[in-house]
């Protein structure tokens, strides 16, 4: 069982987000980042069935600046096998029918059973490119899964459908699946991990050529139509006003 | 020019959002000077026709296909797509729901054109249209444009338009068909069924205590809690909360979870993601506690306050006993 996992670097969410002064991406070198939420439980559950299988490889794939080892490293630390890196500079890059074609080019010729994605990045939050890998690679796609159970030369996922409903897919191999977060507990990486990370191979690739078939025009602060009344004070004060305004204003006593 | 809405099946009723993406439409169809068509299929193809029927569209296409009777993200995909070829518009848009998400992208790599999703707003300038979307969970707005030459695929989150706006008129139903092979349909799917929500209605709720993230550590739920209990109010989170196991799903509040409209919701913590909004932003009142002063909550909270909730929670418990 060979798997690709798809890991973004992405900022953090309490990571300060400036904007550049030409309003066209955030300026970079002020931004803590991490590893994209829903893509560690991708990597949770896709080293979970190799350990579960007793054998296989779990290969991390990302796209992005020199930056981006760093989670490449963290994927590595955490039990993935060895890494690929779509090397390239992404300010202002949104186009996922561009990112899929990255990735694609990637991953062809490495005949992965199965391509793990999370659902969607906590920046742009485009969520598809884990769908358009898999039908432009002519693959079985699914995407919100919250539970896998791998068979013979297949996958059952359990899918979130809305309100609490959800529905069990089966889906042949080779297939690419977008997984939601909350399906298992990701690890932390062992001090071991760490330093077997080290010395796992990075494979550093070139993108191919892409026309972008969408592009961000602006990035701007959100400009809220509601007025939103402000508490404020000492803490003592904060509680008094507020008990206030659940009595007068919102009425609830 | 002409526009194609890709209406989905609630249950035999047109989906919500897909009412939305009516008024999304007639709102580009006013600045662009196109028509509406809308699409249905699936068995509920006939109710949906009608339904679709008293809206002002130029057409209801209906698409009547056994393959398309329960969903399959394949089915559904070459069903759009087959429709798009046909009809040629230069828009089709979608509401931006579970279903989309999950088969939209296939048209989009089918076609090679793009997709631009969960969009708030539609702007229309030089008779082109721009397409406003969060980015950053939802700190920061983006202006998209599509390039090249359409159709282009555009989806609306939920909400970002009211349904109750969409133009009432009649429409044209025609039935149009496509070539579907079982062979396409790549996965195979169970009937979808409900899981228990461990009997907890949030949705009937006049007041709910809400949490977060912020909130720290699951020791903490407890604070959460006293308030809830001292207000007389339902206990309720956001996604994260559950993930980390910290409360059964049950108390979920969001796209995946519950839909409330409670007489007021406090949040405490939250720091506001979309997939958490959809699910609160039609409360009477909502009152955000969040020590951070950017987070998103805030812009759609009536009353604010910036404070660390484990300082201030325990004390606004104690002065409410």
């Amino acid at each position: 069982m060979k798997i690709a996992v798809l890991v973004k670097q992405v900022p953090g969410s309490e990571s300060p987000l400036p904007i550049n002064s030409d309003h066209k991406w955030v300026d970079e070198s002020a931004v803590s980042y991490i590893m994209n939420e829903s893509d560690n439980y991708a990597l949770e559950e896709a080293l979970q069935i190799r350990e579960s299988k007793g054998e296989g490889e779990v290969v991390v794939v990302s796209l992005g600046p020199v930056r981006i080892q760093k989670v490449i490293r963290e994927a590595l630390a955490k039990g993935a096998d060895r890494a690929i890196h779509i090397q390239m500079d992404t300010v202002s890059e949104i186009d996922p029918l561009s990112t899929a074609s990255y990735f694609v080019n990637a991953l062809k010729e490495e005949n992965f059973d199965l391509i793990f994605s999370g659902l969607q990045s906590d920046d742009v939050g485009m969520g598809q490119t884990g769908v358009l890998i898999g039908e432009l690679m002519n693959m079985a796609t699914a995407s919100l899964a919250i539970k896998t159970e791998v068979g013979d030369g297949n996958i059952k996922v359990k899918r979130e459908l809305e309100a609490g409903w959800f529905q069990w897919v089966t889906l042949s191999l080779p297939a690419s699946i977008s997984i939601q977060s909350g399906l298992n507990t990701p690890r932390y990486p062992s001090l071991k991990g760490i330093m077997g990370a080290k010395k796992k191979e990075i494979k550093v690739v070139e993108p191919n050529k892409n026309v972008a078939k969408q592009s961000l025009e602006k990035v701007y602060l959100p400009k809220s139509d509601k007025q939103t009344v402000m508490i404020e004070g000492s803490v003592d004060q904060m509680v008094e006003k507020l008990i206030n305004t659940f009595r007068n204003d919102i009425k609830i006593f | 020019m002409k526009i194609l809405i890709i209406l989905e099946d609630n249950n035999g009723k047109i989906h919500r959002m897909g009412l939305e993406s009516i008024v999304a439409a007639q709102k580009i169809a006013s600045g662009l000077n196109a028509t509406i068509g809308v699409v249905v299929f699936g068995k509920n193809a006939d109710a949906l026709a009608d339904e679709a029927a008293n809206y002002q569209l130029e057409e209801v296409i209906k698409i009547k296909d056994s393959l398309l009777d329960n969903y399959s993200a394949d089915g559904y995909a070459e069903a759009v797509k087959q429709v798009i070829e046909q009809e040629e518009p230069s828009y089709v848009l979608f509401g931006h729901s579970y279903q989309v998400r999950d088969y939209a992208p296939k048209v989009s790599a089918k076609l090679m054109k793009p997709f631009l999703v969960d969009n708030v707003a539609v702007k229309i300038a030089n008779g082109k249209a721009v397409f406003t979307k969060q980015m950053f969970n939802a700190k920061l707005f983006s202006d998209i444009e599509p390039n090249g030459e359409g159709p282009y695929l555009i989806s609306f989150q939920s909400a970002a338009f009211s349904s109750d706006a969409a133009s009432k008129g009649s429409a044209l139903i025609k039935e149009v068909s496509i070539n579907l092979d079982s062979s396409m349909i790549k996965t195979e799917s169970e009937p979808p069924f409900k899981e228990e929500a461990g009997g907890l209605d949030l949705t009937a709720a006049d007041l709910i205590v809400s949490v977060g993230r912020g909130i720290g550590k699951e020791e903490n739920i407890p604070i959460a809690q006293a308030l809830a209990t001292a207000l007389g109010a339902e206990l309720a989170s956001s996604r994260p909360v559950v993930d980390a196991g910290w409360l059964p799903s049950a108390h979920q509040v969001g796209s995946s979870g519950q839909s409330v409209s409670p007489k007021m919701y406090l949040a405490l913590g939250i720091s506001g993601a979309i997939q958490h909004m959809v699910g609160m932003k039609g409360s009477k009142n909502i009152v955000a506690i969040n020590k951070d002063p950017e987070a998103p909550i805030f812009d759609v909270a009536d009353y604010g306050v910036v404070a660390d909730v484990l300082e201030l929670v325990p004390k606004l418990t104690e002065a409410l006993q």
